[in-house]
């Protein structure tokens, strides 16, 4: 398919600038643009075909099912895009006046409300944009508390899974501490011996998703948190997974001080290939104060955001965090009130119903009973027929199914990580299951049919070296156009 | 369970849970251990079903003063622009807006061309060699500038000029002690920034990050400055506003490294500060240090053009502590709301909305009765000097329907008398009379 | 395309699968076949500058595909007096040749005694052995 710039005719133009006759100052020449960006030039028809088209290229949970590990593809209500684009939402300017702003801060207050009550905690911050930052913010509130007690200088460690996502490790790094990494049992719970002999007066806390990346709660949650609590350590609760424990544990509860959310998983802010996101993240008590600035409080029956906040940990994006986002998560909650533990009920359920449909199908790296989702291996697949997780994958496209995050964990050879979420109907999970048994048996009779895959997309596999040794990653225009401005 | 958005009925739950091979729902919460798990009923508020959901955010955004109702003139980093009708419409398409990042590129040709198309859009703008899909926003993408600039080099030091977006410098800092960063400010004279002072601060720094047009509204001499950074070895950081780039020059054409900023003016509404997204772009020798998603171009087995995700190995998910970032998700949809204004503008749009904005604020210095605060030329905003505490003005504006501007005394010592205006192509001449004649009787 | 797999005989090897072959007070490093073909095509050689100096057990540069990264470790401490550029414009050379073109660095050893610590190719194929 052509790109926009290739559909482009120079004098075209879809768009029109009011002018109200107004005389134009002159830019100072030494800063006045001289050659115009080579924007595209098309009629606006084209425009919205040319986004059709590729709307058509692409593949989202409107489209089908689509278990992507991790990610928690639930069912995005339309209402909720309804809701964020009220005009006293989305046309509210982030400066206004906290009295002209009552509205935007009661819903942020009351979404507070309900996260600290799901996390068991009492302060939430909902300014991180995404998880990743929330990790972030959730370091820097660590360091902030402990040099608050002079302890700065000493606690210089943070702990993760071996099990991890990239980003534990990799915010540890930007929030300037040293990295030790844990390992996990056979069972695929955090090896306390080797915490034992890991954690002391130099770490300053661990962070772990619960359940794990392998979709397995930690059984020995309430130990992991003695061992950190006894050194003076703070335990972060990486809120990736968060889907499979709502309303039936709570972060709080198993010991965790800090906790993120992502908002565009668990509550539902749609993943528009990539992005926006919400990363709150909740904390105890004692740790209140270093959250950062500003934060939406209540007076009486009124709302404002307070910026004097002296051990705040500063500001870590721009005003009080992606509203548009918070609106859509709040009325997400809203829509299940007190139930809001059937979602991962529900999640769970439907997890473990696909994994015992399959578990004879592929290997299981853990056999156990899985919470919201689980980790199957294609290595007994790969060993008598060369089929890799990869070749599964793209053969998954061809039945019109998203596949599974694959070759994650790195602990698990041959990943397909399974996350069904809880908004897919039955018929939805048994079609699943029929076209993962027809694959393992397409892996024995036609593993050909698997290596060529995808067949039925737009493109077929992509050579992704090419694309890394020879980075084009801008539209190489064939020369200067004329614009005839 | 048939609450909010589930579909399970009775009869597939017990076939279900057969299948599994236990007897109820809570026999697969046994695997939590007794101590954590929570049997309470959660203390939040009951269940809404969709119409009175709409009913209840309805209320709630009905005590919002938004830009619909009060005459705005805020500005300073979030604008009050036209959003092309087709921007939603596009939006929309749940292919794009229910769809996770394009690891799958077979599954995810739209959105990757899309953001390839954006890329472009992005390096055509601002005169880059390479844009990222889209940081968290035009605050967060300055942090991530000074981590590129750090590593490349080899220094600490970042220097951020006065007159940068006072939110944009207080991330800075926040990010800065876990980066080794030492922070230096470049105060402001007369309302911009002196090259001199900034070539004296940026010995042995990493960068030097300047706005273009600055914080006040005011055109900085922005080459002066890009040449004042690079002479003393550090890298020059723009931080510019995309709706400025059809009349003024990009800033990959006077010198400078990265170009970096806030995209919301351009196809996001204002949305009380977010979601919006953020740009980063730099000349290709940082390509392997910049943070987040790159979409490239390749082909696939039967040799036709497609697209990936690529240079991955920069990233979380595989360099883990050592990777350029941290991040993953990022601001796909606010920026392909960008790329489709952008296209919806065209060059000639794009030329016409830099020169309305500039009119009305010419007409807006001319109309109203106060002193400026800086004698510059400017672009969209302006600041002047008022008789009492500009926040007090703002009150009382307000008390008669008009939100003045932002006051600048919120961020910088000395500046309490001083309003700051800013006008987009939505506010008409006759908006501003309405504003000159409400400050002229606040004022009196 | 990556050749047979094959550890020579007149190299020294480092078990994190580096390879060094000394010549008088200079050596030459690379990474051996089994590393080449666990990372798979390399699309990038990330190479230190001439005139940094490399130490013994210590990255020197990293080579990537494009799902993989790893760091380059050296065997040797010394001086850094040449990069191979066509390792760094042809990585793909890494897979085809790595004891040969896809040479990555050369030194001017500084400490001979190093060496000592080496492995030879049987030491360095029981090495691959227990991958």
């Amino acid at each position: 398919m052509d790109l926009i710039y290739e559909k482009s005719q120079a004098g075209r133009r879809a768009g029109r600038v009011p002018d109200y006759g107004l005389p134009v100052p002159e830019v100072p020449a030494s800063l006045a643009r001289k050659d115009p960006p080579r924007l595209p030039e098309l009629a606006e028809n084209e425009i919205v075909r040319h986004f059709t088209n590729l709307a058509d290229r692409n593949f989202g949970v409107d489209t089908g099912f689509y278990p992507l590990g991790s990610c928690t593809m639930k069912y995005n209500p339309r209402v909720n895009e309804i809701a964020a684009r009220m005009p006293g939402f989305a046309q509210l300017h982030p400066h206004q006046d906290d009295d002209g702003a009552q509205g935007a801060l009661e819903l942020m207050w009351e979404l507070q409300e309900i996260l600290a009550e799901v996390a068991g905690l009492p302060a939430v911050t909902l300014q991180p944009a995404a998880g990743s930052q929330g990790e972030l913010t959730g370091l820097m509130l660590m360091r902030a508390y402990f040099e608050d007690r002079g302890e700065g200088e000493q606690r210089d460690t943070v702990i993760t899974a071996d099990t991890a996502h990239g980003t534990n490790p990799a915010s540890v790094t930007m929030a300037g501490y040293k990295l030790e990494k844990v390992a996990t049992t056979e069972r695929g719970n955090l090896d306390l011996d080797d915490l034992r002999a890991k954690v002391n007066e130099r770490t300053a806390g661990l962070m772990l998703t619960n359940p794990s990346t392998l979709g397995l709660f930690d059984e020995g949650i309430s130990e992991v948190a003695e061992i950190f609590h006894d050194k003076g350590a703070l335990l972060y609760y990486d809120g990736a997974n968060l889907n499979a424990v709502v309303g039936r544990s709570r972060p709080g509860d198993m010991g965790f001080d800090i906790v993120h959310y992502n908002l565009h998983k668990t509550f539902s802010q749609p993943h528009g290939g990539g992005g926006p996101g919400g990363g709150p993240v909740a904390v105890r008590e004692d740790l209140e104060p270093f959250l950062p600035s500003p934060q939406v409080v209540k007076e009486g029956d009124a709302f404002r955001l307070d910026r004097d906040r002296p051990k705040s940990i500063g500001r870590v994006r721009g005003f009080a965090g992606p509203f548009g986002v918070f609106v859509r998560s709040y009325a997400y909650m809203r829509a299940y009130g007190t139930d809001l533990q059937a979602m991962s009920e529900t999640a769970v359920l439907n997890a473990n119903y696909l994994l015992a449909e399959l578990k004879d199908d592929y290997e299981v790296a853990y056999d156990r009973l899985c919470m919201h989702e689980f980790v199957l291996s294609a290595r007994a697949l790969k060993k008598e027929y060369g089929i890799t997780a990869l070749d599964i994958a793209k053969r998954l496209m061809d039945y019109g199914v998203h596949p599974p995050t694959i070759y994650f964990p790195l602990v698990i050879p041959e990943a397909l990580m399974i996350e069904p979420t809880e908004t897919e109907p039955k018929e939805r999970l048994d079609a699943f299951i029929a076209v993962m048994k027809t694959i393992a048996r397409e892996a024995a009779e036609s593993p050909e049919l698997l290596k060529g895959a995808p067949h039925s997309r737009p493109v077929r596999r992509l050579d992704e070296v090419k694309a890394a040794k020879e980075p084009i990653v801008k539209h190489a225009f064939a020369e200067r156009v004329p614009t005839g401005a | 369970m048939t609450a909010g958005y589930l579909s399970l009925t009775d009869r597939d739950r017990d076939e279900m849970l057969a299948a599994i091979g236990v007897d109820s729902i809570d026999d697969l919460f046994e695997q939590i251990p007794e101590s954590v798990r929570f049997t309470g009923e959660l203390d939040v508020p009951p269940a809404l079903t969709e119409l009175e959901l709409i009913r209840h955010l309805e209320t709630l955004a009905a005590k919002n003063a938004h830009t619909g109702v009060e005459l705005s003139f805020l500005g300073a980093g979030i604008y009050d622009h036209h959003v092309p009708a087709i921007v939603d419409t596009i939006l929309q398409r749940g292919e794009f807006l229910t769809a996770y990042t394009p690891y799958q590129s077979e599954m995810s040709q739209g959105v990757l061309q899309a953001i390839f198309e954006y890329q472009t859009a992005i390096c055509e703008l601002t005169g880059m060699d390479v844009s990222n899909a889209s940081g968290y926003d035009g605050f967060t993408v300055a942090a991530d500038a000074c981590y590129i600039a750090k590593h490349a080099a080899g220094r600490t030091r970042i220097v951020l000029a006065e007159t940068l977006n006072p939110q944009v410098r207080e991330v800075v800092k926040t990010y800065a002690p876990g980066f080794g960063l030492e922070i230096v400010e470049v105060a402001h004279e007369g309302g911009v920034t002196d090259p001199a002072r900034i070539a004296a601060a940026a010995v042995d720094a990493a960068a030097v990050i300047f706005p273009q047009p600055n914080f006040f509204g005011c055109l900085e001499d922005a080459p002066a400055l890009a040449a004042a950074a690079r002479e003393a070895g550090a890298l020059a950081v723009a931080h510019v506003d995309l709706t400025s780039l059809g009349v003024l020059e990009a800033p990959g054409v006077y010198g400078c490294d990265m170009a970096i900023g806030e995209g919301q003016s351009v196809g996001n509404a204002q949305s009380y500060g977010g979601p919006h997204y953020g740009f980063l772009a730099s000349r290709t020798d940082f390509i392997r240090r910049l943070p987040g998603r790159i979409v490239g171009q390749t082909t696939d087995l039967n040799g036709d053009r497609g697209f990936v995700l690529t240079l991955q190995t920069r990233e979380q998910h595989i360099r883990r502590e050592k990777a350029t970032s941290n991040m993953t998700t990022n601001q796909t949809l606010l920026a392909l709301g960008g790329l489709v204004t952008l296209a919806w503008l065209g060059p000639h749009g794009l030329r016409e909305l830099g020169e309305t904005c500039m009119s009305l604020a010419a007409y807006a210095r001319e109309r109203i009765a106060l002193p400026v605060a800086f004698e510059q030329p400017c672009f969209k905003e302006v600041a002047f000097r008022t008789p009492r505490p500009a926040r007090d003005v703002i009150r009382e504006a307000r008390a008669l329907g008009v939100h003045p501007g932002y006051a600048l005394g919120r961020d910088y010592e000395g500046l309490d008398d001083v309003l700051l205006v800013a006008v987009t192509e939505k506010r008409t001449p006759a908006d501003i009379d309405r504003l000159a004649d409400v400050l002229e009787e606040v004022c009196a | 395309m990556a050749g047979a797999e094959s550890y020579p005989d007149d190299l020294k090897y480092h078990p994190e699968h580096d390879w060094a072959r000394i010549e008088g007070d200079e050596a030459v490093l690379g990474i051996t076949w089994w590393a080449q073909d666990a990372l798979g095509e390399l699309v990038h050689f990330e190479a230190p500058a001439v005139g940094d100096m490399a130490v013994k057990d210590e990255a020197y540069g990293e080579v990537e595909s494009i799902k993989a990264v790893s760091e380059v470790i050296s065997p040797l401490s010394g001086e850094i007096i040449a990069v191979n550029h066509k390792a760094v414009d042809e990585p793909e050379s890494i897979n085809e040749e790595p004891y040969g073109e896809g040479w990555l660095i050369r030194i001017r050893i500084s400490d001979p005694s190093e060496a000592g610590d080496l492995l030879d190719v049987e030491g360095y194929r029981a090495v691959v052995a227990e991958q």
